[in-house]
């Protein structure tokens, strides 16, 4: 087995909560955050449910410190919450003192504000400050600010494999000696562009989420942020660093089947998997857990328990759950808050459950854990895929 | 180590950069302050079938990667990995709008799906069945290198021995208009509109789609080697000189070892400051090159900065249309390119001849 | 009836972008997806949509579209049946 990238700090904020302890409480209590939207009109209302963080701007802002005339986008806001947790978590005083990078990831950008102030923009000139808001890459720059980070900074935007994506980046950056230590993660606020757009492609639930279930009807959109701090093992080392866990394997690989939708066979996700191990250097009946990427969309469920079944074998599948009945899809952010759920998992020995499950998929006979299970927990396997056939696999491991 | 070199390329740029050898057909147009795509003919790459719902982003990208795949004479990659800025800002317009317009009813999911920043690159490999590695960088004026950089590191990795990177950016109305508005781009009625020793704010924009096959095996028509590549958030224009004596000497190099320095000069008064201190200092003795007075300035214009880099070592000359000095070099072995947006998202790409 | 058929001939090229395509090229019982028309999943969401604008017929299940959109012929009858515009 490879030894993995040390993580070395971790921040969140979801709609279970606004820190990785409340966020590993609500896990463990059974405690959901999907609800009803209530920071945006939308005319959908009524018949969509969200993973919403029941905090407006105004209250992000503060909670920031910003000053009045900032032009920080919900994303931005969530995204710096999430990674200055993870520096503080990490023990980071002097954030330029080595090689130090950010890979953020995103999906909808400054688009929270931009749909706001879309026509207002010539009328208003206080508006004008957000035009420069709207593009991905301002979230990583407003974040590095934040930070106070100069070094290497970019942005991934793969849909809902993103902060996957840039996890991966990320680890191999160090591994390369490129960079000493790197905060990686991601962040989407939701977003009435999204909420539109999920809504034309017919796979939003308007009830809660039921993932891997025979009945499930489609998706709930969440939003959150959570970023991790990777560090090489020179400055774990030399600065006597915890280390939370370790990324130990990664995959990246594409589906080519169909712009949305994923194949029926789950050839991109089984191909994702299949790399994760190999970088990993494990064998499947390694992992005690996969966090599946288990959105309950029709589609992505059988697509993934095929690509699950062809590579654990029908037999041995481990212990599974999607954390998706708790948090919503958080699309670009999924797979960071995922990873952090893939830590706590790890250091608490627990199995998160997969929640509002009733019956198993007629297609296969995969039933994932619907209680809370303590057992040792070695390896996670975490899955997420996105629009463009994007599938990614991260593999989290204990450390010594 | 596993060398990159650049392979094949492809071009889709306002001006005639594809059926032409290095900007012989070139015009600068200081009249407008968005320059207009010189448009291939779609249908010679794509099929109408396939044609009738892609973004224009998506269109060129398809063209570009196709003709540098050609030259390459490759036909599937071991990785594809893209740059946009803005992604396929047309459709994110149109869908958008009709959000706003029709109150959120009777909304299509085409134009959302084609908004989605990866949509170029997945498209891509939906056309070439290809499975492998697909990553989408968008982070401003580092989206381009961002995606180079990983090439780069995939290759040394060993992991792949050809990946497509490409550049994408769309002009868009509305957006422009915003554009214009914050005062990114320059103001009606200030031309012409020169981009060396420019005296008004902000930059003529422009779109394009430019890609390149790197691949681990040099070539008969290899164009150049890239050797390395460096992103920096920030960086103070007092503190440039000694960061790009760094970046050489990391490359066991010097300032007197580059044969020619291509910037991305874009005619903003406010920023081209960090270009003029190279040009007036470190690099007062190397010939220096601009090129966004004919690719405009967008997110990833930098990619055609690259594409000129790698002109320039095949065809050893300089094209007098790029030049900003008129200093020469009897070879032109070493090319580095510098290029920043706003101050912002710094990138250092160094190639060689091979 | 065979109005309407027309009529959806004509909106079909115009809402899919089937710029190519003439009204006479499209006979009333040619499959529309897979092999005749060969149209995808993304064009049934997109005709999903133009059922609830023009005929305010409001589709709920992607699925359902499988069977109604199989024909301009079969797509005229449900819409004749159950249009509320």
């Amino acid at each position: 087995m490879n030894k993995g990238v040390a993580i070395t700090g971790m921040g969140i904020i979801s709609a279970i909560g606004n820190s990785v302890e409340e966020n590993f409480i609500s896990l463990v209590n059974n405690k959901v955050g999907i609800t009803s939207i209530e920071n945006i009109s939308t005319v959908h209302a009524a018949v969509i449910k969200v993973g919403e963080i029941k905090k407006n701007n105004q209250q992000l802002a503060e909670e920031l410190q910003l000053s009045s005339d900032n032009n920080f986008s919900r994303t931005a806001m969530l995204g710096a919450i999430a990674a200055k947790q993870a520096v503080q978590n990490a023990g980071i005083t002097s954030i330029n003192d080595c090689k130090t990078g950010l890979i953020s990831a995103t999906s909808v950008g400054g688009m929270d504000m931009t749909e706001k102030y879309y026509y207002d923009y010539f009328e208003n000139a206080a508006l004008t400050k957000y035009i420069s808001s709207h593009d991905c890459g301002d979230v990583a720059h407003k974040i590095a600010d934040e930070l106070g980070l100069e070094g290497m900074v970019t942005t991934i935007s793969t849909a809902c494999s993103s902060a996957a994506n840039a996890i991966m980046l990320g680890a191999r950056l160090i591994k390369s000696g490129k960079l000493d230590r790197v905060i990686v993660g991601g962040t989407d606020a939701l977003a009435k562009f999204t909420i539109n757009g999920f809504k034309t492609l017919m796979i939003l639930s308007d009830t809660d989420n039921m993932p891997f279930d025979n009945n499930r009807k489609g998706l709930n959109l969440g939003e959150a942020a959570a970023f991790l701090v990777l560090e090489s093992d020179v400055i774990v080392k030399k600065e006597n660093k915890k280390v939370l866990a370790r990324i130990s394997g990664y995959g990246n690989a594409n589906d080519a089947f169909h712009q949305t939708a994923s194949s029926e066979n789950g050839d991109g996700a089984f191909l994702a998997m299949e790399k994760a191990f190999q970088v990993a250097g494990l064998k499947p009946e390694q992992i005690d857990y996969i966090n599946v990427h288990g959105t309950a969309t029709p589609n992505n469920d059988l697509s993934e328990g095929r690509a699950i079944i062809r590579i654990f074998g029908d037999e041995n599948v481990p212990d599974f759950s999607s954390t998706k009945p708790f948090t919503g899809h958080t699309l670009a952010a999924a797979a960071a808050i995922e990873a952090v759920y893939s830590v706590l998992a790890i250091q608490n020995d627990v199995v998160f459950p997969n929640l509002n499950f009733k019956t198993p998929m007629e297609e296969f006979n995969l039933v994932p854990q619907t209680t809370l299970k303590h057992k040792n927990i070695e390896h996670v396997l975490s899955n997420s895929f996105g629009f463009g056939g994007n599938c990614s696999t991260l593999i989290f491991s204990k450390s010594e | 180590m596993r060398k990159t070199y650049i392979n094949g390329v492809g071009c889709i740029s306002a001006q005639k950069t594809f059926d032409t050898v290095f900007l012989e057909e070139a015009e600068i147009n200081e009249n407008d302050t968005i320059l207009a795509l010189k448009v291939p003919v779609y249908k010679d790459f794509i099929s109408p079938v396939a044609i009738r719902r892609m973004a224009k982003g998506v269109k060129n990208g398809i063209v570009a990667s196709t003709l540098a795949m050609k030259e390459a004479q490759i036909e599937t990659v071991d990785a594809i990995i893209t740059g946009t800025g803005m992604g396929c800002i047309e459709d994110s317009e149109k869908f958008l709008k009709a959000i706003l317009d029709n109150k959120e009813e009777f909304l299509t999911p085409t134009s959302f799906i084609q908004s989605t920043h990866n949509t170029v690159g997945a498209q891509i490999a939906l056309g070439l069945q290809c499975k492998a590695y697909n990553l989408t960088y968008v982070n401003g004026a580092v989206s381009f290198e961002s995606a180079l950089l990983d090439a780069k590191i995939k290759m040394e990795e060993q992991e792949a021995s050809t990946v497509l990177i490409g550049g994408i950016d769309e002009t868009a109305d509305y957006t422009m208009s915003l554009l214009k508005l914050a005062g990114f781009i320059k103001k009606e009625n200030e031309g012409p509109y020169k981009v060396l020793n420019s005296t008004t704010k902000g930059a003529v924009y422009g779109e394009g789609a430019t890609f390149f096959v790197l691949g681990d095996k040099k070539k008969n028509n290899t164009y150049a080697e890239v050797l390395d590549v460096e992103i920096l958030n920030k960086l103070k224009v007092e503190e440039l000189e000694a960061k790009v004596t760094t970046f050489l000497k990391s490359n066991s190099l010097q300032i007197s070892d580059i044969d020619a320095v291509v910037l991305g000069y874009n005619g903003d008064v406010e920023f081209d400051s960090y270009y003029k201190i190279l040009s007036e200092n470190s690099f007062a003795n190397t010939p220096q090159v601009y090129y966004k007075h004919l690719s405009g300035e967008y997110n990833t214009a930098s990619a055609f900065g690259l594409w000129v880099g790698a002109k320039i070592i095949k065809t050893q000359q300089i094209p007098e249309i790029i030049k900003v000095n008129s200093l020469q070099n009897p070879a032109y072995k070493k090319i580095l390119l510098y290029n920043q947006y706003k101050g912002i998202d710094h990138s250092f790409t160094l190639i060689s001849k091979c | 009836m065979e109005a309407l058929k027309q009529e959806l001939k004509e909106k079909i090229i115009a809402v899919l972008n089937l710029e190519d395509i003439n009204l006479e090229d499209i006979n009333d019982n040619d499959p529309l997806f897979g092999d005749g028309l060969g149209l995808d999943s993304i064009d049934a969401l997109e005709l999903i949509v133009m059922l609830d604008k023009d005929y305010g017929i409001k589709l709920v299940d992607p699925k359902e579209g499988k069977t109604i959109f199989k024909s301009i012929e079969t797509m005229a009858a449900y819409i004749s049946a159950n249009r509320t515009k």
